[in-house]
């Protein structure tokens, strides 16, 4: 079952840290060509862990689109 | 997110034993050349961001006494610290001040000034130092340069430290300037991202393609 929510980067504010791919339970984050985060949200199940480790803010939990 | 530790997950104690080093003969301020040309040449020949994210030594360390020790407020970091103009700003106030260390190396090299026996701190404050400096076999400008350096490595570590405690652990991250420069690096290397690689253009998800 799909979760209601999942991470975006807004990849303008990304600084490809890689703190978000340390904490993601799913390993469903990595850093695409050390530019930006990437989130794969298939996998994402909204956890929001990412969001509260980013340091630069550059990433906000997005309902699904048909969620309830 | 993986349990099981790397040796690389102890990187951390770099930062403390580098400082430690240098307080008691500055000469090991050279080794601090490794943090500066790693990263750099890791990005250059395609490793990417893979220094910051996994074997930056200073961000292990925030993270450390920020997250595990709880010596952060864990407040979100100032949007205007994540712009690009803060960023790129900061990177070349960096550089400046990096090539007025060499400016220095080079008037103590030429014999116009004598080795300064200080630390500077944040680009300002001389802390004496010279216990640290017991005379080189060398030529003295190699002494000039290990103070320079490490006035720069102990001046980021206590801006690092600073907006930990402020803000998030790794908040130093958003503005460091090897880490705006590697990313630089990185987004010249990777041009536009094929679509096979499921760009669809303009979607703010990867940067890539510079929207």
């Amino acid at each position: 079952m799909a979760s209601k929510r999942f991470a975006r980067v807004e990849a303008r504010r990304c600084v490809a840290c890689g703190c978000c791919v340390k904490v993601c339970p799913l390993s469903a984050v990595g850093v695409w060509r050390g530019v930006t985060a990437r989130v794969d949200t298939d996998r994402c199940v909204g956890c929001g862990r990412c969001a509260k480790e980013c340091p630069a803010g550059a990433i906000d939990l997005k309902d699904r689109e048909g969620a309830a | 997110m993986n349990g099981r530790k790397h040796w690389y997950d102890y990187l951390w104690i770099v930062t403390p034993v580098y400082l430690g080093l240098g307080f008691f003969n500055i000469l090991f301020a050279w080794l601090g050349m490794i943090f500066f040309c790693l990263p750099l040449l890791i990005a250059i020949f395609g490793g990417g961001k893979l220094y910051c994210n996994r074997y930056c030594d200073r961000g292990q360390f925030l993270s450390l006494l920020g997250g595990r020790l709880k010596l952060s407020r864990n407040r979100p970091t100032p949007r205007w610290m994540g712009t690009r103009a803060f960023r790129y700003g900061f990177l070349i106030f960096f550089f400046l001040m990096f090539f007025q260390m060499l400016w220095t190396t080079f008037l103590v090299g030429a014999g116009a000034r004598s080795v300064g026996e200080f630390v500077k701190l944040f680009w300002t404050f001389r802390l004496p130092w010279h216990w640290a400096y017991h005379g080189t076999l060398l030529a003295p400008w190699v002494a000039q340069f290990a103070f320079g350096f490490y006035s720069i490595m102990l001046t980021s570590t206590l801006i690092g430290l600073i907006v930990m405690a402020l803000f998030k652990p790794r908040s130093w991250c958003v503005f460091c300037p090897m880490g705006t420069m590697t990313q630089l690096i990185c987004r010249l290397r990777a041009g536009r991202p094929p679509e096979e690689e499921g760009c669809s253009g303009g979607c703010a998800v990867c940067g890539g393609c510079g929207e």
